[in-house]
């Protein structure tokens, strides 16, 4: 009955005496949330242009990171270490399509899959043996102070604001290309299907390193973000499994849906490990989003902006 | 092999749908099971300890994804969570309740697993494919979160860990830590063999024909009257409890005490995944295949570098490891996906007709 009230009721009185606790902590959840959805977005790209659902996201923000740092760690400027990360993650794509996809043309999804399982593995072994595995930090000049609003009451982070608002440029840029360019049609054609496409003619192997490519990129910017925030370290490529929730919650095939659903991950976990958290115990972050999207699963198996392609049996 | 099953005739229906239809099969796989019960007489104390017993536990998990992944085709990440929950029962069964046979609590965590595993297995059936993957992981991370948290689960002692306590069966110690390592692979390649015989006749009876219907098309399979709710639910149940009772294992007769990180995705998930996806998805041989693949290749960098000269630091070596792992799995992926299983079908099929091949 107690455990019952420290987990129905009292949360919610917390939440309406401390209210600006509670709004700093959305805010904190927000700047997460937009991270995980820099993650997730590379997921989408592409699940959307390949049908292909690529585990191995997480590991290429850790190898996109590794290799940035490591080239800056080695005396390059950061601009000369961006554009070898850039043509790191360009010559990723072309690898990948040349000894992975082009050999698995026409196997189920799950094969493909488990193939991104064995490839995240490769990645972070190959990140972690060429530039060490120890916590590396990333400057690159974002500022970081904190300043109050709402006459002081609350703190935010200048970071914060910074990351959102990539994120958002990020995202921006992906709508466009997606909808206005003629690439972007292509890669909707080819996630419509592979044969039609073919067809009329879009060569499925340019589409796919473009698309690797673009993951690639997404990628290298989730890394840095990250990266600069909380260190280059393998626990980078962990954040992949947060933006798997993400992902069940936003639907696999959208874009905004990679968005608001990191926004929602990102919040209801900094607000549920805030108030609810200590009555449970402590580090529930670990598994709230996936029992949120577990939860969400059961009554809208698309996901919130997915299209309805999943059978039911 | 090297050897003719001609003048072996079939005049039954069950002669011919025997697991070993050829005599000389029966008597090798015989000989095989004599010469692993007589492993503790020639093998020294570290290879029975951190090689063989190992082995049969990762062999028993790989058999249960097996199951629910390669004849079920219901992908799960979430092995090391029903391998905890054994692993945890059992602890429990033996510690709360005086003079338990230890088999049977052995057997009654591999219950409670699978309990656990339905319930985790519920969304299965509005979900498919990777949908299912993600929901598997949020078993993966709720149960070891749960178990880490609770202390009623380790007894509330302040280390956190699981100890397991010593328990004989028939007046030998067998678990805890001065069992003798004999005693405990005795234990463990006996549940091997019992449980490894008994998913072979079940995936080639009625109920892994409807497991495979499923998997192949499960929209088919329905209208042929195939229940999906019931089969794809068996499916869990029964292999998270292999699952559950290779987890019982690990902690009594291989680890001795373990924390919740023993379990986690990294350390059993992924391992019993690759042990699979390179053994061979759907193959029992092949899930033993596979486990003895992944266990001896750590073993294999740790002690070979040294051998030719070379001097390799741990991390390096991890590193390696992770990289020939995801190169295997891609190249078995794109080269033989049936895994070694495959690879040892057709090397038999090469010996029946050496040295004449056609």
């Amino acid at each position: 009955m107690e455990f019952l009230e420290s987990i129905l009721v009292t949360p919610f009185i917390e939440i309406w005496e401390s209210p600006y606790y509670f709004i700093e902590l959305v805010l904190v959840g927000l700047s997460t949330g937009v991270l995980y959805s820099l993650v997730a977005l590379g997921f989408v790209l592409i699940f959307k242009a390949s049908g292909m659902f690529n585990f191995a996201q997480g590991a290429m923000v850790l190898f996109a990171a590794l290799t940035l740092v490591g080239l800056m760690e080695h005396g390059l400027p950061l601009w000369a270490a961006l554009i070898l990360s850039v043509a790191t993650m360009v010559g990723l794509a072309f690898l990948v399509e040349r000894f992975m996809l082009r050999h698995l043309v026409n196997q189920e999804g799950l094969i493909l899959f488990m193939a991104t399982i064995g490839l995240n593995f490769i990645l972070e072994g190959t990140g972690q043996l060429v530039w060490g595995s120890d916590v590396k930090r990333l400057e690159i000049g974002i500022p970081d102070q904190p300043f109050d609003i709402l006459g002081g009451k609350v703190l935010l982070n200048t970071f914060d604001v910074t990351a959102a608002f990539i994120g958002a440029l990020l995202v921006i840029t992906l709508a466009v290309f997606f909808q206005k360019t003629p690439m972007g049609r292509a890669l909707r054609a080819v996630a419509d299907d592979h044969q039609a496409a073919l067809s009329v003619g879009i060569p499925l192997k340019t589409i796919w390193i473009a698309v690797w490519t673009i993951a690639g990129l997404v990628a290298l910017v989730a890394g840095i973000v990250w990266g600069a925030k909380s260190g280059v370290q393998f626990s980078l490529s962990l954040i992949a499994l947060k933006a798997l929730p993400v992902l069940i919650l936003g639907g696999f095939t959208s874009v905004p849906g990679a968005i608001v659903g990191g926004l929602i991950i990102g919040v209801g976990e900094k607000v549920a490990e805030g108030f609810w958290g200590p009555a449970l115990g402590g580090a529930i972050e670990n598994w709230f989003a996936y029992m949120l999207a577990l939860a969400f699963l059961v009554f809208r198996p698309q996901g919130l902006f997915g299209e309805k392609i999943i059978e039911r049996v | 092999m090297f050897y003719r099953e001609a003048g072996q005739f079939k005049t039954t229906y069950q002669d011919d749908q025997a697991v070993f239809p050829v005599l000389q099969d029966k008597v090798a796989v015989i000989l095989l099971i004599l010469a692993a019960y007589a492993v503790p007489f020639v093998a020294d104390e570290y290879w029975l300890q951190a090689i063989f017993i190992q082995f049969l536990v990762f062999a028993l998990m790989a058999i249960g994804l097996n199951i629910l992944m390669g004849y079920a085709g219901q992908v799960s990440l979430g092995t090391g969570a029903f391998a905890a929950v054994g692993a945890y029962a059992c602890y429990k069964l033996t510690t709360n309740i005086e003079g338990m046979n230890i088999i049977v609590a052995i057997l009654l965590s591999g219950g409670c697993a699978a309990a656990v595993g339905v319930v985790f297995g519920l969304p299965s059936l509005r979900i498919k494919g990777f949908y299912l993957a993600v929901a598997t992981l949020a078993a993966q991370f709720f149960i070891l979160w749960l178990f880490n948290k609770v202390g009623w689960f380790y007894n509330n002692n302040p280390s956190g860990t699981i100890t397991a306590p010593p328990r004989e069966l028939f007046g030998v110690l067998i678990t805890g830590p001065s069992a003798s390592p004999e005693a405990r692979y005795i234990v463990c390649l006996t549940f091997l063999i019992v449980f490894a015989w008994f998913a072979k006749n079940l995936v080639r009876g009625r109920i892994g024909r409807n497991w495979m219907a499923i998997r192949d098309m499960d929209i088919a399979a329905e209208i042929i009257g195939i229940r999906p709710l019931q089969t794809k639910l068996m499916a869990f149940a029964i292999s998270s409890f292999y699952c559950g009772v290779a987890g019982a294992l690990m902690i009594f007769c291989w680890l001795g005490s373990a924390e919740t990180e023993a379990f986690d995705l990294a350390n059993v998930s992924f391992r019993v995944l690759f042990m699979i996806i390179i053994g061979g998805l759907g193959s029992i041989g092949g899930s033993i295949m596979g486990a003895a693949f992944i266990i001896l290749v750590p073993i294999f960098l740790t002690n070979f570098p040294p051998m030719v000269g070379l001097d390799i630091s741990t991390a390096l070596q991890k590193h390696l490891e992770e990289i020939i792992f995801g190169v295997m799995i891609v190249f078995f992926l794109i080269v033989e996906p049936e895994g070694f299983a495959r690879l040892w079908q057709i090397l038999r099929e090469k010996l029946r007709k050496w040295p004449f091949p056609y």
